[in-house]
């Protein structure tokens, strides 16, 4: 695999560090290189392999998601839970000051024989509000913390790749991690099991 | 390799000409091989041993292949009749709601049955969705996306009643709490501005968790689109006037709407997470919102609707009917395409005609309970309505000397005799595991609840209190093509979904099939084999 590496003057926006940038030699950013697993058990014993070998920027790809795979992956815990619970009260919160203004301060009305301050009769809505809340925050801190909606990746250019939404496996170790060099990267996917191994053009 | 090309062997299983070895001997007695009594043995959830690739094309081939024959009739024929709905509509504009059969003493009838109709059938979906996802049923699988289709659908169908009964229909937004020139504010203390709430949010967040779970789908949709022409660029243009290639459609909505999803583990994490946080708050919304509807009545003082087991027995009626649903739309599904036996088994079936049986139960015992309560009152009022409103036919009122007799006695019995002693066959493995009887006893439980909220709702109302005020209540011609209509609605939505969505969770198949656990080393499977999994060829040909 041709490739020519240039070490970049400045620094890279994420992790600070000085990045190595790999290019084909026809020019080409290199965005890293890819193998293909042949099942799930052998997708998932890659993954603590790569994981072990200390690379940091890669991903498994899959049809699903692997029972596991996160611990395989050495991966940190999702926020997604945190996020949804501290909206979701905060959305209920809103909810009931929201009815307490309308009912004490904006449209003040007894009917019902309810008392203006009572807060039974609000429970509902606030129930309702913490829900509507929280399940727009799932959705989009999902999206939010994989950097969705993105409707190009180098990685959707590879025929093989697109393969993955059907039946395959595919390990891809990408080229701005620290430990990523073309021959010990395709030694090391390899090694771990992996067939195909082609290079991704940005 | 064998004498027949892998490829042929696809092509048959794909058709439905040739079934693959099923992994386990087969016994007569299990049905297709999936209901099996020991506990300690898990039947397959996916018949037929397939792979990972013949899920996705099973799938896919839904809504990329052309559909059967009927499957335009029946659209023309579901979609005729959901024009009636915005006729009656439109005519229902123009003159007003007295073109319903309501009057002075019943001002709420058949709206607010539609209404609570159809909003009780969505609650199977989510219940499938979420708390059968909680509680890890893994069969649950294979009908989530159309049960979510299903109550998305019906919420659809449910919220155009209270758009329309308020009778001025454009004044519908002051439902909303939205500042206005009057500075009027809707009363928050209101069950019916509850139940705005509840069903609003349900639809939301409904909509949420199904578009949610098919964005994966979504993806493996437009990589085939796209797979499709790169390797035929000189597709045929979708129609002689239209340029446009159908893969090319389908690459851009189906790209659109999976919003770059590409299968990546670090995504699988997040979504996972998500998702799950999706089911644990709907489990609590599910059972909220049809607690909230019944608050529509039990809040009430009025004799029949006052009643403190309204929102269990809201709940689990819902629960009943929206699983009779669900049947009913599946079970002609599975005989109208093929391979879809495969994906819902005998055993899918019978699980969800044993949580009709529960819920069935709990239906009757709720229906027996409302007698008992009236009795234990001691109101007379109360137990006027049940006596007097509901149970008392006119041949045993002869009987036992009564001067009056209930008018809508027939009411309520064929609601007795649908929604209580009808699903009692399901006791018996023979009718549970028959598609023609759950079919059968299915059908009855729509008819069976829809007559359960018509008894609720108009013998309730029709003679209470004060003898002169007591009347009938006839639905006319326009009440009933108006229910009539939202029925083509629902269907002709459910044809489309089938036809042009990801029917099936194809991710979520994938991820219950033997051989996606990470702890599966058996490479043997004849499934495999046809899907092109051997390592060692691919070597080769990558360079």
């Amino acid at each position: 695999m041709p490739l020519r590496r240039i070490t970049r003057e400045g620094t890279d926006a994420v992790s600070k560090a000085k990045t190595k940038i790999y290019k084909t030699t026809a020019g080409q950013l290199v965005y890293g290189l890819m193998a293909e697993f042949s099942d799930p058990a052998a997708t998932y014993h890659a993954a603590e392999k790569i994981r072990d070998a200390g690379y940091k920027k890669w991903d498994v790809y899959s049809p699903f998601a692997i029972h596991g795979i996160d611990e395989a992956m050495g991966m940190p815990t999702s926020r997604v839970p945190l996020a949804c619970g501290i909206i979701g009260l905060s959305g209920a919160a809103v909810g009931f000051l929201f009815q307490w203004w309308v009912k004490t301060q904006g449209y003040p009305t007894v009917v019902q024989g309810k008392p203006h301050g009572a807060w039974q009769p609000l429970m509902p809505i606030i129930f309702e509000f913490g829900v509507i809340f929280t399940s727009f925050t799932a959705l989009l801190t999902m999206l939010a913390i994989n950097k969705l909606p993105r409707w190009y990746h180098p990685l959707l250019k590879k025929e093989r790749f697109l393969k993955t939404s059907d039946d395959r496996f595919i390990i891809c170790i990408e080229a701005r991690d620290g430990n990523f060099d073309p021959e010990a990267t395709r030694l090391a996917l390899e090694h771990a099991g992996g067939y195909n191994v082609e290079l991704v053009e940005e | 390799m064998s004498a027949i090309h892998p490829d042929q062997i696809m092509a048959e299983r794909l058709a439905g000409t040739m079934s693959a070895e099923p992994r386990r001997p087969m016994n007569p007695e299990t049905f297709d091989g999936t209901v099996i009594d020991d506990p300690s043995v898990r039947p397959d959830l996916v018949l037929g041993n397939r792979s990972f690739g013949e899920v996705t094309n099973i799938v896919c081939g839904y809504t990329e292949q052309k559909p059967g024959s009927w499957w335009l009739p029946v659209f023309c024929l579901t979609s005729s009749i959901a024009g009636l709905t915005g006729l009656m509509v439109l005519y229902l504009a123009i003159t007003g709601v007295g073109v319903w059969g309501l009057n002075n003493r019943v001002g709420w009838a058949w709206d607010i049955t539609n209404f609570v109709f159809w909003i009780g059938i969505g609650h199977a979906g989510t219940l499938i969705s979420a708390i059968l996802c909680l509680l890890k049923q893994k069969w649950r699988t294979s009908i989530n996306r159309a049960a979510e289709a299903m109550t998305i659908f019906a919420v659809i169908c449910a919220a155009t009643y209270p758009g329309i009964h308020v009778g001025r229909m454009w004044m519908a937004w002051m439902m909303f709490p939205i500042p206005n020139a009057n500075k009027i504010w809707p009363n928050f203390t209101s069950p019916l501005l509850w139940d705005l709430f509840a069903v609003s949010t349900y639809g939301t967040v409904s909509l949420l968790f199904w578009y949610m779970g098919m964005i994966p789908d979504f993806a493996t949709l437009r990589d085939r689109a796209v797979m499709r022409m790169k390797r035929d660029p000189n597709q045929p243009p979708m129609l002689p006037i239209l340029s446009v290639k159908a893969d090319q459609m389908r690459a851009y909505i189906y790209g659109f709407l999976s919003l770059g999803w590409r299968f990546s583990s670090r995504h699988w994490q997040h979504y996972e997470k998500a998702y799950l946080i999706l089911a644990g708050i709907s489990t609590p919304l599910v059972l909220s919102v049809h607690s909230i509807v019944s608050f529509d009545f039990a809040t009430s003082v009025l004799p029949g609707w006052h009643a403190t087991i309204f929102p269990p027995y809201f709940v689990a009626g819902a629960i009943f009917g929206g699983f009779a649903m669900v049947l009913l739309l599946m079970i002609p599904a599975r005989e109208l395409y093929p391979n879809m036996k495969d994906l819902i088994t005998v055993r899918h079936i019978e699980n969800m005609a044993k949580i009709t049986l529960l819920t069935g139960s709990m239906v009757g015992f709720a229906y027996a309970m409302e007698f008992f309560i009236a009795w234990y009152s001691g109101s007379d009022y109360e137990k006027d309505v049940f006596v007097f409103s509901r149970l008392m036919p006119p041949f045993l009122a002869e009987t036992f000397g009564f001067h009056r007799h209930a008018p809508y006695w027939w009411a309520y019995w064929a609601m007795i005799f649908c929604n209580v002693v009808s699903p009692q066959l399901y006791w018996f493995k023979r009718f549970r595991t028959s598609a023609f009887w759950v079919f059968v006893v299915s059908v009855l439980i729509t008819i069976g609840m829809w007559f359960e909220r018509f008894v609720i709702i108009v013998t309730s109302l029709h003679q209470a209190f004060l003898p002169g005020h007591w009347g009938m209540f006839f639905p006319t011609p326009v009440d009933i093509l108006t229910f009539v209509g939202t029925i083509g609605v629902f269907t002709t939505l459910f044809l489309l979904f089938l036809r042009f969505l990801p029917a099936f969770a194809m991710s979520e198949i994938k991820n219950v099939l033997p051989q996606a656990s990470p702890h599966h080393h058996g490479h043997g499977h004849g499934g495999d084999a046809a899907g092109g999994h051997a390592p060692a060829a691919h070597h080769q040909g990558g360079h």
